[in-house]
């Protein structure tokens, strides 16, 4: 049934090893942010996990989801329930929502910034979005990472200017929680994909996409990443999933999403 | 009961030192009619709470604003707000920085007349360290501690909706009503802007009703202005104004918010401001957007 692909790109085999974050999550509302996270949820709601729940990105719940690319206004779409922006926060504070984001800084307890950058908050260097759902999102349910570009300044040796979503770090951890109760699950970059299962919730190399390097990996983090004896090769797209992410995006925005479409096998 | 004000009249409610509330989300629905005539007032100190967008970019930029109270200031298809953006980095206003959860509850306690919230929200992130005003209390039931997200209490909420009585029976019949029926609750008096204004009869017919979010009682002020919301949405009616959009936040880099009050809001009416982006015709024929 499952024809491993030749040809595919680097943004293809991203959204493929996104969509495994959502794969064993059920009934849960997957949230992608942005154009690749968005076509991995959609994705793994398509092929492996039909139980999935999708938003339209505006006010609706769909049984199926939506393309990203080529929907004309007023388009017919497969609605179930309205999910208007204060029932999304109830949807956050029920646990069921899985989100894929994508962070300007991540440090090595797993918390985030899309903030503010600089060490001055009363006069940023760099004023970004804010916090947005980020700290009420972290607490609630599950969360996993997308990277467009690996390096050390998103994988920051310190903390983040400004920690915008809890993770894994003792000193931050509110009375009566334990670390197990965050759930950050796989992190998603150029380079390859990662979770926080290390020691002590360390960042941990999960896999490598095809010609990428370990060193590559840990020159690109800033802080130190657990590297098992063993790292697989990520998982390339099949012919029958690349079909999928064409009728999901039949216009190829996907294309535009990393600078100049690189190659799924760099090797 | 007629409650019908000029937008002039309405927005001479608003007192320096105020806090406002402003409806909508990001490039949505906001009042801009409404924020204009607020920029041409002398009300200055202002504290702001907002879904924000270009509302609270041109309050900041015209040193209206002490202090923003948000979780996001966006354009969406212009991730960051380009004269919030200064204002920050420039260190001209304070903040209450706290994620978009916590807007809401703090907008629903003081609609309940109640002081806080308790939530987990913003546990474990610089949210509770960067506010000092944000309490982390125990629990009388569990051993965990809490976030008291105190009431978000608003003198004044501006909002824009599609259509409205003179009563202030108001309704929106875009897809999402965002947060305004927490706007309108949490404020003292609450000033609507409608594109449409209607007789009581309207909501009479059919589910037009269903399409209402709150009791008249919360609408203090009804304002007329069609395409009052204006370069932002007002789904189904119109989208929001994209090349618009794109030349205001060019202006901060070039000219500045002075060339931008220049040419739409110093010294000009509405009626100015719209035949300065085209009419209304041109309004009303801005595609939805597509997400």
């Amino acid at each position: 049934m499952s024809t491993p692909a030749q040809d595919y790109s680097l943004a293809e085999l991203m959204i493929v090893a996104g969509a495994e974050a959502f794969r064993h999550d059920g009934e849960v509302l997957a949230t992608g942010i942005g154009l690749i996270p968005r076509l991995a949820a959609s994705l793994a709601m398509t092929t492996f996990n039909p139980d999935m729940m999708m938003t339209d990105s505006e006010a609706y719940l769909l049984s199926e989801p939506n393309p990203v690319s080529g929907r004309k206004p007023g388009q017919v779409q497969k609605q179930e329930t309205w999910m208007g922006f204060s029932r999304i926060f109830d949807n956050v504070w029920s646990g069921k929502r899985h989100a894929m984001v994508g962070p300007t800084q991540i440090d090595r307890f797993g918390q985030a910034n899309i903030s503010a950058l600089g060490d001055d908050y009363s006069k940023p260097k760099v004023q970004m979005l804010g916090v947005r759902g980020f700290p009420g999102n972290s607490i609630s349910h599950a969360n996993s990472f997308f990277v467009p570009t690996h390096n050390t300044r998103v994988f920051v040796e310190r903390e983040c200017d400004v920690v915008a979503s809890i993770g894994y770090n003792p000193e931050r951890l509110p009375k009566g929680y334990q670390l197990n109760d965050i759930d950050i699950r796989l992190v998603i970059t150029d380079l390859g994909v990662m979770n926080w299962q290390g020691p002590n919730h360390m960042l941990q190399l999960v896999s490598l996409h095809p010609g990428i390097t370990v060193e590559q990996v840990v020159e690109n983090t800033g802080f130190e990443i657990h590297i098992p004896a063993n790292v697989p090769v990520t998982v390339a797209p099949t012919e029958e999933q690349l079909a999928v992410i064409q009728q999901l995006d039949p216009l190829n925005f996907r294309a535009k999403q990393l600078k100049d479409n690189p190659p799924g096998d760099r090797s | 009961m007629n409650k019908l004000l000029s937008a002039q009249d309405a927005v001479a409610q608003i007192q320096s030192g105020m806090t406002i509330g402003i409806g909508g989300w990001g490039p949505r629905r906001k009042p801009m009619a409404l924020v204009r005539e607020l920029l041409r007032s002398d009300v200055k100190d202002l504290t702001v709470v907002a879904y924000g967008g270009a509302d609270v970019g041109m309050l900041c930029a015209s040193g209206k604003v002490k202090k923003v109270i948000f979780a996001f200031v966006s354009l969406d298809f212009i991730p960051l707000e380009p004269y919030f953006r200064q204002a920050r980095q420039n260190g001209d206003i304070e903040v209450m920085e706290i994620d978009e959860g916590m807007m809401l509850q703090g907008l629903r306690a003081a609609a309940w007349k109640i002081p806080f919230i308790p939530t987990n929200l913003g546990l474990g992130t610089d949210v509770i360290k960067l506010n000092p005003e944000l309490k982390v209390i125990d629990s009388p039931y569990d051993d965990k501690e809490w976030v008291a997200m105190p009431a978000l209490k608003l003198d004044v909420a501006l909002i824009h909706a599609d259509r409205a009585d003179a009563r202030g029976v108001c309704q929106i019949k875009g897809p999402d009503m965002y947060m305004d029926d927490w706007f309108a609750r949490a404020a003292v008096n609450t000033i609507v802007s409608c594109d449409e204004l209607v007789d009581a009869e309207y909501f009479a017919d059919g589910d037009e009703a269903r399409y209402v979010y709150w009791e008249r009682s919360q609408t203090s002020s009804v304002v007329h202005i069609p395409g009052g919301a204006h370069p932002t949405s007002c789904s189904p009616l119109y989208g929001f104004d994209i090349p618009h959009f794109k030349a205001y936040a060019a202006s901060a880099k070039d000219g500045g918010f002075d060339s931008y009050c220049k040419e739409f809001i110093d010294g000009k009416s509405e009626a100015d401001y719209q035949a300065a982006v085209g009419g209304l015709d041109a309004i009303r024929a801005i595609a939805l957007p597509v997400y």
